[in-house]
């Protein structure tokens, strides 16, 4: 545990890229190969067995420290992270322990089925040999995410630089199926379970926003522009007469989806579809608010399968005949794909248009009307472009069009919780409505550290109450609010929910009075329904 | 009536026709200590620790009316009996008692209670009502001994020296730069920022036994820094100057760092929680060492710590300070950094 705790900290410690993959390199030199699965295991997401409910954690520590409830709860307010609250809470370790990583998961992993009285003095021991910082990644083991800014990429770089191996091998084989109870890091490495699963996804190709003229980006005809559909990204793999659907966020979706089930049938054996979930009708792509009535239910209705049809627009082909074609060309990729879709025949699973265009003015043109057909903008992808994994700048570019604006006014304010625990920096808007100031959105990014502390400074000093950790601010501030999309909603006060809100930027030339009206936004909603 | 009450200009003794660290101009104003939320400019007299003399002076101005006591020295001011004790946050801190027809209220101004080992320490003062500040009055605020603490700092120097990167330590000029002097001195050269050298002069001046320091100059080079360790005040954190150095890493000392959330928050490469106020532990020792039978509790988390105090039979409770919310020890002394550093 000692080496995990070391490393957990050389992460938090650096702000820099290089640091924090010489300081995974370093640990994967050294680690125990058991403890190295793990730690794979945890930073891609992968959680163990947690026998323990974070509710029991809590009460153990309350009742241990004689802490009263409501004070652990102004703790965890400061803190913003119960594992860590406990941790700093207890009070100093008496002993010490050796015990890797591994072994305190597969301890924690045989307390499954045992009665709670067995479950404390397990974990009451354990605290009292533990460090805080050990004692704070023992409570996470059981209860959160180990959230250090360690992504996938970063630690499958470290892992590459670390085994000698590709790099895309290994965000091949991480990314899979495996069970970090039973894999070696060997085996894990180098890939042993991937083939023998039939429904291992390819890591998706992203692109980088484009923030230059698209005239940077040379001669219109080495590219392919298309719409940027707003939706899902997903990936539909056939392989041994198995159909499954990934989402971008790896999670298996191919139940929610009963409208793609006919792929099963009429698709090809050995084959990998990436593209975009969308809600279609008539071959027509619906708004984001029709396909999200489709999202994240355990259970769907015959209403909503009419009222949010589900469809797929196919951008590219990344496995074909059981074989990997990620290291073809776009254009020879679209070929292929093109002959598979028309295959298809009528589906709602329909090839995502190439954007016909001889300049790069033409396009811009084109790319101003993309709302009118429900896009968010135009990609832009070289046709002799690679399909690489994750994020990779010069051959994909995302060229959105800009966002809706509306400026509002700051009512409430809330502290913010993880790293922004003790300044104000959640914040809710308001824009007029007659008299009245009517709440629109709320929203917690898009301000500067400096801008943050200038605004915490504003509340501390125009609260005007104050409920739990919420206040009430005079209405001064006043704010550009961006967004990406609008719906009627009857569960907000205004009669409608914006998309995405965030802060574009602090408008201190404007004066409260000089805000949008509830009726600018009905107006924006009646347009684009 | 008591003693004490608690008006827009600051505390005030009604009796003695007194305030204690007052926000706002007045006649006679009895101060803690010299960090710039506790001492204002503009005051016609000042009464304060001999060695919180010079440091005002500097910070403020040469031409302030002082008059000084030393710990366990009294005067007694329109029958109001004012004696200082020591409060262990900084060099000349201390505590207020006042004693007046057998009442006796502490104003304890910020205090720690651990040995820093340059402060005169903190001594417990019995009275029947107490003062007390709540900057770290949460339970998850529990230091480490400060010999962890600089172990921990002094093992990052010798990593950082190592792989050739720069050392620069963020910490207030008065106080926590002198602690860090202190107590990291004798393996490396420690260079100091204008501001620090400053006041390093008027401590040492007042008779105090501080480590040898070299005040940063152009001529000193950048390979002769990267071999010491560097101490700049808190406004100079995100400096050109910092980032022109021999691959500058910065750790920021404070107690905040206790909590993960502010390291990050930081935005610096490393963070030591290292405070010059009591922790949640201190605070309580230090309350119960006084028997008081009620409490003031200021600056801090003061809603939850009056409310902890009232359940365990301590009367207690909140007073809102001008200054008295939870992130100010950095920000007032930020600005002490900015009127008086001439960046380099």
């Amino acid at each position: 545990m000692k080496h995990f705790a070391q490393l957990i900290q050389q992460l938090e410690l650096s702000n820099k890229t290089n640091a924090k993959i010489a300081a995974l390199v370093h640990y994967f030199n050294y680690a125990d190969d058991k403890d190295k699965v793990w730690v794979i295991a945890l930073f891609t997401g992968k959680k163990p067995k947690r026998p323990i409910k974070s509710a029991l954690l809590k009460y153990w520590a309350i009742e241990i420290t004689q802490t009263p409830e409501w004070l652990f709860a102004e703790s965890y307010t400061n803190v913003g992270d119960l594992s860590e609250t406990i941790a700093l809470l207890l009070p100093p370790a008496e002993n010490t322990s050796d015990l890797q990583l591994y072994q305190w998961i597969e301890d924690l992993h045989n307390l499954e089925g045992k009665d709670d009285d067995t479950k404390k003095a397990f974990i009451l021991n354990a605290w009292n040999h533990l460090e805080t910082q050990e004692r704070f990644i023992f409570n996470k083991l059981i209860s959160g995410n180990f959230r250090i800014g360690v992504s996938n990429k970063m630690l499958v770089n470290a892992l590459a630089k670390q085994s000698s191996l590709d790099s895309a091998q290994i965000m091949h084989s991480i990314m899979g199926k495996w069970n970090p109870y039973e894999i070696t890091f060997h085996e894990l490495v180098n890939g042993i379970h991937v083939n023998t699963d039939n429904s291992w996804p390819y890591p998706f190709c992203l692109a980088y926003a484009l923030e230059q003229a698209p005239e940077s980006l040379g001669d219109i005809t080495a590219w392919q522009a298309e719409w940027k559909w707003d939706g899902i990204r997903g990936q539909i793999i056939k392989r041994n007469g198995e159909l499954f659907i990934w989402s971008r966020g790896e999670e298996l979706v191919t139940e929610q989806f009963p409208e793609l089930h006919f792929l099963v049938d009429v698709l090809p054996d050995g084959i990998v579809l990436d593209g975009e979930i969308l809600a279609v009708q008539d071959k027509k792509v619906l708004s984001f608010s029709t396909l999200q009535q489709r999202l994240n239910r355990k259970t769907i209705s015959k209403k909503q399968l009419e009222d949010a049809p589900i469809g797929f627009f196919v951008y590219d082909l990344l496995e074909y005949e059981t074989h990997d074609f990620r290291t073809q060309t776009l254009s020879e990729r679209r070929k292929i794909l093109e002959k598979v879709i028309a295959g298809l025949g009528d589906s709602p699973v329909i090839l995502s248009p190439v954007i016909d265009c001889s300049s790069w003015e033409e396009l811009a043109t084109l790319r101003q009307d993309s709302r009118s057909i429900n896009s968010e903008g135009i990609m832009l992808k070289k046709l002799s472009s690679l399909y690489h994994s994750g994020r990779k700048r010069g051959d994909w570019w995302k060229w959105k069009i800009n966002p809706y604006t509306v400026d509002a006014v700051m009512i409430y304010a809330q502290k913010g919780s993880g790293r922004r625990a003790n300044f104000f920096t959640d914040y809710t808007f308001a824009v007029r409505d007659g008299e009245n100031l009517v709440t629109i959105a709320k929203a917690y990014s898009g301000l500067t550290d400096k801008e943050i502390k200038e605004v915490n400074s504003f509340v501390t000093r125009n609260a005007i109450e104050k409920f739990g950790p919420v206040r009430t601010v005079k209405p001064e501030l006043v704010f550009e609010i961006a967004f990406e999309g609008i719906a009627e909603s009857k569960r907000h006060k205004a009669g409608l929910a914006l998309r995405f809100p965030r802060i574009l930027r602090w408008r201190k030339d404007k004066k409260a009075a000089e805000i949008n009206t509830l009726e600018d936004l009905r107006q924006l909603l009646q347009s684009t329904l | 009536m008591a003693l004490i009450e608690f008006t827009k200009r600051g505390i005030y003794c009604k009796q003695g026709d007194f305030y204690i660290d007052p926000w706002w101009p007045v006649d006679y104003a009895v101060t803690t200590h010299g960090h710039s939320d506790h001492v204002r400019f503009g005051n016609k007299h000042y009464l304060c620790h001999t060695l919180t003399k010079p440091i005002i002076k500097r910070r403020i101005s040469e031409d302030l009316n002082v008059e000084t006591l030393e710990y366990g020295e009294s005067i007694t001011r329109n029958g109001v009996n004012i004696s200082f004790f020591p409060a262990g946050h900084i060099i000349g801190s201390a505590q207020v008692r006042l004693a007046y027809k057998g009442e006796i209220c502490v104003v304890s101004g910020d205090y720690k209670i651990e040995d820093d080992g340059i402060t005169t320490p903190f001594e417990p003062v019995k009275c029947h009502s107490f003062v007390s500040e709540s900057t770290f009055g949460l339970p998850v605020y529990k230091w480490q001994k400060q010999e962890v603490v600089f172990n921990g700092i002094q093992n990052w120097v010798n990593d950082n020296i190592s792989q050739q990167r720069t050392s620069v330590l963020i910490a207030y000029s008065l106080g926590k730069a002198q602690r860090l002097i202190k107590n990291l001195a004798g393996s490396v050269p420690i260079y100091v920022h204008n501001s620090i050298a400053n006041l390093n002069e008027v401590i040492i001046n007042a008779g105090v036994n501080l480590p040898e320091t070299i005040r940063i100059v152009p001529e000193i080079t950048k390979e002769a820094l990267q071999k010491g360790i560097v101490i700049v005040p808190p406004v100079m954190r995100d400096s050109r100057w910092i980032k022109n150095l021999a691959q500058p890493v910065t750790g920021i000392c404070s107690g905040w760092m206790q909590v993960r959330a502010h390291r990050r928050w930081q935005s610096a490469d490393a963070g030591f929680a290292l405070s010059d106020h009591a922790d949640w532990n201190g605070l309580m020792e230090a309350i119960t060492a006084t028997g008081a039978e009620k409490v003031y509790v200021t600056h801090g988390f003061t809603a939850a710590f009056s409310r902890f105090l009232n359940e365990q039979g301590i009367e207690a409770s909140e007073v809102l300070t001008k200054f008295g919310q939870e992130d100010d020890e950095e920000s007032n002394v930020d600005l002490v950094a900015q009127n008086e550093s001439k960046l380099l």
